[in-house]
């Protein structure tokens, strides 16, 4: 495999954006896309992989059509995805409120959050069906906020000058994934979704050229075992886990979209991740994860800090002139609701000047007593009650008596693996929904759009594309599970996790993971710079060795054994790792959550590079991830008009 | 603020598969913070056991925030530990005091078989939710969003219900394990709004039965609602009872016509 490593970046990646003015392209797509007849889609078989928003989307709106569909999650429930856990709401160009939103303002928002290193077209088609998502959703059943007149309500987000964010109480997560796993537990009782739990993807066969299949391991009995289809779907979400530290979910990870990445499947962006401004700051040494506070306390918190690094009084008592609400300071017209990357900056550089606060002077305050005051308590706890609830059971205070804590953390990556318009990754037969895949969010992803890009990929896109890519396919024998190539994939699979059970070293997977989160965060978190990266790229490298060398995973490959599936997962953490940062390397620029140091304007501002950057950096994998092929996709804007982003 | 805990005694369910008897398991962690949550406990726990090279103790958890419905543990006889309306997974060891004995069990219900230690099948609750707690809403044909409107009390009602994390504390609360709490959650969620009025019925008849395939009886003890993280209130209960009962009458007639 390493002789490609020399090869010159001559593949052309072909985005498939369709022809026509921006606003037509969505439509000229479906006007000229293949069709398979109903009678003839129960002949494909389409597996999905997850069951988040994105995947149980797809995997029931694909049942639906009549396709067969065999569904795989590695938890013991499809509901129990990570979605769940987004509180503040999903946004959608209804304009509700009358107050000048459009499609076009949706779309526009969305570039300029992303720092325009999104794919216009995309971008565009995301702001279309925003509007059908509500509506499928509500005819659904999810009990979204309601006016007193029983109109939907809406909030605010940050990144935004309109209210166009849809909201259930501080669970929007929670009941869009519901509603999508609803409608996917109707398939698997009506026989149209085979569903298959406690199974982890492990590989992608290749067949051909195409994507046959997929190989999983049972979590139960460790059984190593093969899957064929006509198109497989990666839905699998995002790998901030790779921080160890991370609002994820504890068994988030990347093997997935890694294990496509070994067999073929560009990886694009991974140094676009994200660090989410408002989490609980971190404890104790222990701590596991870290957990968000919905970004929507914004609208009504105020963030500041003391002015005076050696204050000692209790925040109630120190006085308005002393206390520095940077924000508001900082960026007068979007005040607390500057978007996430710009917030998060801001915070850690006084916490790294020393005006942090909390007992390890970690974190910033977020305000509550002047909405309080203009509110009145029922209002706040109306809009926010069950968020407040939370601060209180895990930091142990009353966030209406003494102001919240917070301060950034790795939220949602941006990066993944590389689609064209119709979400197919460079693997044909191969596709890749939701925050698996890198396509909407460009550098950095606003609030609120993240449900909103699962459920478009789930529902809306995917249904179409994938009968795009069925319909030539129609009454041509495809390779089975008994085909050689399954087989091998099947042994090489078998092979890897009893090596991680006989290593018989000293160290736990967790041990592993932590100190690679560690370096990950140093090096290519929050800042990032030249020395740092290359440094990282080394130690990463080292302790990956280590690793291999000495990570200890007790009991056997047969059977539940937790142990030996983190190890999996954390070998593939390393691999992304050195990616991550060979990535934040080469581009040398500052843009969203990407921050080079070295590329900043007098004012500490992100500064890009345009002429040389507007592209996305698709990589190859050639058998080490530090000597990885990087492809470019220009980046080309047909009605927005490149601009450097300001929040002021 | 952060005080330190010292000697405290784990005793934990170890059972190596679904066959075994199982055992009681005797740990001693000598100090942890009180910042650490119950599920950080067991890691260090974990760790410390892969470290003498002993397999790890089995349990579910994901999201660590209380929403997945992932983690369960019966901590000293109650589902979820001692504190109200907390997961597991958001339980902080500033709940228990030094020198404290701690029993850590898996749900025990008939409905939920042990897979590993202290880990259960729950797959019986997606069982119910297959044979009716949907809306038969395929994409595409939607009307638009606001044209229903939904008095807010109602919407605020079924979102009260709606917030069921499907954990199954209530049945591992119940003498009899059984499961109207998580099932007459889901029917009010879906039954009090307009968009559930056309499967009504049919709803409440088939989860019922399917629930009744499965689990034990109600005879209204109330430990479920007292041990829901989420605090489903006992009233979804009494709504599924007045649906299946008008299910069995309505669906009859439907079916005479037919």
């Amino acid at each position: 495999m390493t002789m490609l490593d020399n090869r010159p970046a001559a593949t052309k990646l072909n985005s498939k954006v369709p022809s026509g003015v921006l606003a037509d392209k969505w439509d000229n797509f479906k006007a000229n896309a293949k069709l398979v007849n109903p009678n003839n889609k129960r002949k494909f078989k389409v597996i999905v992989v997850g069951t988040g928003l994105a995947g149980a989307s797809a995997a029931a709106t694909l049942a639906e059509l009549g396709y067969q569909v065999d569904a795989f999650t590695f938890h013991d429930s499809p509901r129990r995805a990570h979605s769940i856990a987004a509180q503040g709401g999903i946004n959608a160009a209804k304009n509700y409120r009358g107050d000048g939103d459009s499609v076009h303002r949706l779309f526009t928002d969305t570039i300029k959050g992303g720092d325009f290193r999104s794919r216009e077209a995309n971008v565009y088609r995301l702001a279309q069906v925003s509007v059908n998502i509500i509506d499928q959703m509500v005819a659904q059943g999810v009990p979204f906020a309601r006016e007193y007149g029983g109109l939907l309500d809406n909030r605010s987000f940050g990144g935004a000058q309109v209210s166009r964010t849809f909201y259930a109480r501080g669970q929007t997560g929670q009941q869009l994934l519901l509603g999508a796993y609803q409608q996917l537990s109707r398939q698997i009782g009506l026989g149209g979704v085979r569903l298959f739990n406690r199974c982890e993807l492990v590989d992608v066969v290749i067949i051909d050229g195409r994507a046959a299949g997929i190989v999983v391991r049972d979590l139960l009995t460790g059984e190593v075992t093969s899957h064929a289809a006509h198109a497989v779907v990666l839905a699998t979400g995002g790998y901030g886990n790779v921080y160890f530290l991370s609002t994820n979910a504890m068994n988030c990870n990347v093997t997935a979209a890694w294990r496509a990445h070994r067999r073929g499947a560009y990886f694009a962006n991974p140094c676009y991740t994200q660090i989410h401004p408002t989490c609980i700051p971190q404890a104790d040494e222990t701590q596991s994860k870290l957990t968000l506070m919905s970004e929507s306390l914004r609208n009504d918190g105020r963030v500041w800090v003391p002015k005076n690094a050696d204050e000692q009084r209790p925040a109630h008592q120190i006085p308005e002139e002393d206390r520095d609400y940077y924000l508001e300071r900082l960026y007068p017209s979007y005040g607390n609701l500057a978007p996430r990357d710009i917030s998060s900056r801001a915070a850690k550089r006084l916490v790294d000047k020393g005006q942090g606060v909390g007992p390890l002077k970690n974190g910033v305050f977020l305000d509550f007593s002047a909405a309080i005051n203009r509110l009145g308590r029922n209002v706040v706890e109306e809009r926010y009650g069950n968020l407040f609830e939370m601060y209180e059971r895990i930091a142990g205070e009353n966030p209406y008596e003494v102001p919240m804590r917070i301060y950034p953390a790795t939220h949602y990556t941006m990066g993944g693996l590389w689609v064209d318009y119709e979400l197919q990754t460079t693997i044909p037969g191969l596709y890749a929904a939701g925050e698996a895949n890198f396509s909407d969010h460009g550098a950095n992803r606003l609030g609120a759009s993240a449900l909103m890009q699962g459920l478009a990929d789930g529902y809306f896109v995917l249904p179409y594309t994938i009968s795009n890519g069925l319909a030539p396919l129609l009454n041509k024998t495809l390779p089975g599970t008994d085909h050689p190539e399954f087989k091998r994939v099947e042994a090489e699979t078998r092979d890897r996790y009893r090596a991680y059970v006989n290593v018989k070293g000293t160290r736990s997977p967790d041990w592993f993971h932590r100190e690679l989160g560690k370096m990950i965060w140093d090096y290519c978190g929050m800042e990032r710079d030249r020395n740092g990266l290359e440094k990282a790229i080394s130690e990463i490298q080292a302790l990956h060795d280590e690793f291999k060398k000495d990570l200890r995973v007790t009991g056997s490959a047969e059977g539940v054994n937790q142990t030996l599936e983190k190890a999996g997962r954390v070998d593939d953490f390393f691999q992304l790792g050195m990616l991550m940062c060979k990535d934040a390397l080469a581009r040398e620029e500052s843009c969203g959550g990407h921050f080079r140091v070295e590329y900043q304007t007098e004012d500490g501002e992100a500064q890009r590079d345009d002429a040389k950057f507007c592209h996305v950096s698709a990589w190859e994998w050639t058998g080490d991830a530090a000597k990885s092929h990087m492809h470019a996709e220009a980046l080309e804007f047909e009605t927005i008009q490149l601009a450097t982003r300001s929040y002021k | 603020m952060t005080r330190k805990l010292t000697n405290l005694t784990l005793k934990v369910w170890r059972q190596s598969g679904p066959n075994d008897k199982g055992r009681f398991e005797t740990h001693v962690i000598e100090s942890i913070t009180d910042e650490a949550s119950f599920l950080e406990m067991l890691d260090v726990l974990n760790e410390r056991l892969i470290a003498k090279g002993e397999e790890a103790v089995v349990f579910d958890h994901d999201c660590r925030e209380g929403i997945c419905g992932t983690c369960s543990l019966m901590i000293n006889g109650q589902a979820h530990g001692p504190q109200r309306a907390t997961t597991t997974c958001q339980l902080h060891m500033r709940s228990f005091k030094s020198n404290d004995t701690i029993v850590i069990e898996p749900w025990r219900a008939g409905a939920f078989p042990i897979v590993k230690d202290l880990m259960v099948d729950r797959s019986a609750f997606d069982r119910i939710v297959e044979s009716g707690g949907f809306i038969t809403a395929p994409t595409g044909g939607a009307p638009d969003a606001n044209l229903i409107p939904v008095p807010k009390p109602v919407a605020d009602a079924a979102m009260d219900s709606a917030a069921c994390i499907g954990c199954g504390a209530c049945v591992a609360a119940c003498p009899n394990g059984a499961a109207n709490l998580f099932v007459g959650a889901k029917i009010a969620h879906l039954n009090l709004l307009p968009q559930g009025q056309a499967e009504r019925y049919k709803r409440a008849e088939a989860m019922v039965d399917t629930m009744d395939e499965h689990f034990g009886s109600c005879t209204n003890h109330g430990e479920c609602s007292a041990a829901c993280p989420k605090e489903i209130s006992l009233d979804v209960i009494a709504l599924m009872n007045k649906d299946y009962r008008s299910a069995k009458f309505k669906n009859r007639k439907e079916l005479s016509r037919n």
